[in-house]
């Protein structure tokens, strides 16, 4: 009874899915980290679909979501123990995202209701599931170190949305990018709640030089170990030869 | 110019890194210290992960050691037998460190008793050679010449040995004794020893200050070269392009270091590096004491 319920819910959530529809493109689904790399701007793009006009009512709004790999992380906590400044306390978040970055159309607060953001996890604070974390201050401190690094970034109004058709975004990728697959989600939010998504991936990839010498620290470490001493030891020894040179 | 390291996975500013090498080569050739000390909060401070840093800064430290000696052998500032007896006694110290280190960890808070560690020793040992170095400092200017062999205990021991370079005969347990500590304290405090084997060998073996610089830097190549080796075998944390830029500014920097060491008197030479040691020292206790603007930090390991 339950299920046959959920799936008329299910049935009725997705009914007004079918009268608009999101379309959406990447200027570029890969990214190569070369040895100069220093950032990169992806422009996403795209349009909503409709077979009828438009319905009356809510605005329609747009949000892009970015997310780099997931890792577990852990947040420490310093306090002061007989005088001196330690970590005292540590909290285990889980998974979270070693980038996330929420490009929206208008204030995110306007546009999504918490339901919304729950299902989807959409906002920051959401992305982050920190399952079994009682203590939100570990995870607004998360939030807070990775925003100053740039590593998680919220823009409102950073879509540009057309005549309710058109829309494009940039997504900032900053130079302290971990290697991985992007998931990118394109929401279409009229009222609160989504009624189109799409989803597609950026890939990020070493090539070159960054490539062979990560896979060479993973694959052959001592060689690698190895290799690292001998750079050392000739570099030490050229610049003396060098300063031998001029100076005799 | 930034350039994207492929092991940190950060991208940094090359010509920083070139001159943070230089800076710290400078200081390893004037005065037969790694810089580990330096390197590795400098590091942390450019955003380089604290482990990468560590081991990387470990294969900075090799080169312009190794570049650094170079310099001294030519100036049969070296007492390569000296090095050797210290060398035996450090890496036996490294290991039995290696197993307190585990131990410590086992027991939590191994953080902070390095720190502490850090604080008393360069303390006690920066305050000692600071005081000790003006006196010399201030004989020397009244004209009067500083008796250089005194004798004490160390003298002693049996297993006499010639250690020429040094104009030394001491038995070898001194030297191996001293080798092992410092051996020790490095494997635990993570660095390559030099801050503590410079003046250890100066006061406790009374070496002359000129020939302990090169021979300092002589046993560094070795533990530094099998931290490396180590780090990279086995927690993948050497960034071999970090190392270059690093290491291209620090064998030129040690270089130039040796040049400007040989040129000074040698109660200079202490008094600076007790002041170094002492602004290391003020530095870590600082940390230890004010409250972190951030009280939060993150760890990617579980």
């Amino acid at each position: 009874m339950r299920i046959a319920r959920a799936l008329i819910l299910l049935l009725l959530m997705a009914l007004p899915a079918q009268a608009e529809r999101v379309v959406a493109g990447l200027s570029q689904a890969r990214v190569s980290i070369t040895t100069d790399f220093s950032g990169s701007e992806i422009l996403v793009f795209g349009a909503v679909k409709r077979e009828a006009p438009a319905p009356e009512g809510a605005d329609l709004n747009v949000v892009v979501t970015v997310a780099g790999p997931s890792e577990p992380t852990t947040v420490r906590r310093k306090d002061r123990r007989a005088g001196i400044w330690v970590n005292a306390d540590m909290q285990d978040i889980g998974p979270a995202p070693t980038f996330y970055s929420v490009a929206t159309s208008a204030p995110l607060s306007e546009i999504l209701s918490p339901e919304t953001d729950r299902k989807h996890r959409i906002s920051i604070r959401r992305a982050i599931r920190g399952v079994g974390v009682t203590d939100n201050n570990y995870i607004d401190a998360l939030i807070r170190i990775r925003e100053d690094e740039g590593l998680y970034q919220i823009s409102d109004r950073a879509v540009t949305l057309q005549q309710d058709t058109l829309f494009r975004a940039g997504i900032a990728l900053p130079a302290n990018l971990t290697e991985g697959a992007y998931a990118t989600r394109i929401f279409l939010l009229r009222g609160g709640d989504v009624i189109d998504r799409y989803d597609t991936v950026i890939v990020v990839r070493k090539v070159g030089l960054e490539r062979a010498l990560y896979t060479l620290a993973y694959d052959q470490p001592l060689i690698y170990g190895i290799l690292s001493l001998a750079i050392a030891i000739i570099a030490g020894w050229a610049a003396s030869a060098v300063f031998r040179y001029f100076q005799p | 110019m930034q350039i994207y390291l492929p092991i940190a996975e950060v991208s940094v500013n090359a010509f920083l890194l070139l001159g943070l090498g230089g800076l710290v080569g400078i200081l390893s050739g004037m005065f037969g210290v790694g810089g580990g000390f330096l390197m590795t909060p400098l590091m942390f401070f450019i955003g380089i992960p604290p482990a990468v840093a560590v081991a990387t800064g470990a294969n900075q430290i090799v080169a312009s050691s190794f570049s650094g000696v170079l310099a001294h052998l030519r100036r049969r500032t070296v007492d390569l037998r000296m090095g050797v007896v210290l060398l035996i006694g450090g890496l036996i110290g490294a290991g039995f460190g290696v197993y307190i280190f585990n131990l410590l960890r086992e027991m939590g808070q191994v953080d902070l008793l390095v720190r502490l560690c850090y604080v008393l020793f360069l303390g006690v040992i920066g305050a000692l050679m600071f005081v000790e170095s003006l006196r010399a400092l201030q004989k020397s200017r009244s004209g009067k010449r500083p008796a250089r062999k005194k004798h004490n205990w160390v003298h002693g021991l049996p297993l006499k040995v010639r250690f020429r370079t040094s104009g030394l005969y001491i038995s070898v347990i001194p030297p191996l004794l001293v080798g092992l500590l410092v051996g020790v304290l490095a494997a635990v405090m993570g660095v390559g020893g030099g801050f503590i084997m410079v003046p250890a060998m100066i006061y406790i073996l009374g070496m002359p200050t000129k020939v302990v610089v090169g021979t300092s830097l002589f046993q560094i190549i070795f533990v530094t070269g099998f931290t490396t080796v180590l780090h990279a075998a086995t927690n993948h944390t050497v960034d071999m392009v970090l190392a270059v830029l690093m290491l291209i500014g620090g064998v030129v920097g040690a270089q130039i270091g040796t040049r400007i060491g040989v040129r000074m008197k040698a109660e200079q030479l202490r008094i600076l590096l007790a002041l170094m040691v002492l602004l290391v020292c003020g530095k870590l206790a600082l940390e230890l004491l004010i409250e972190p603007a951030e009280l939060y930090s993150i760890g990617s390991d579980g």
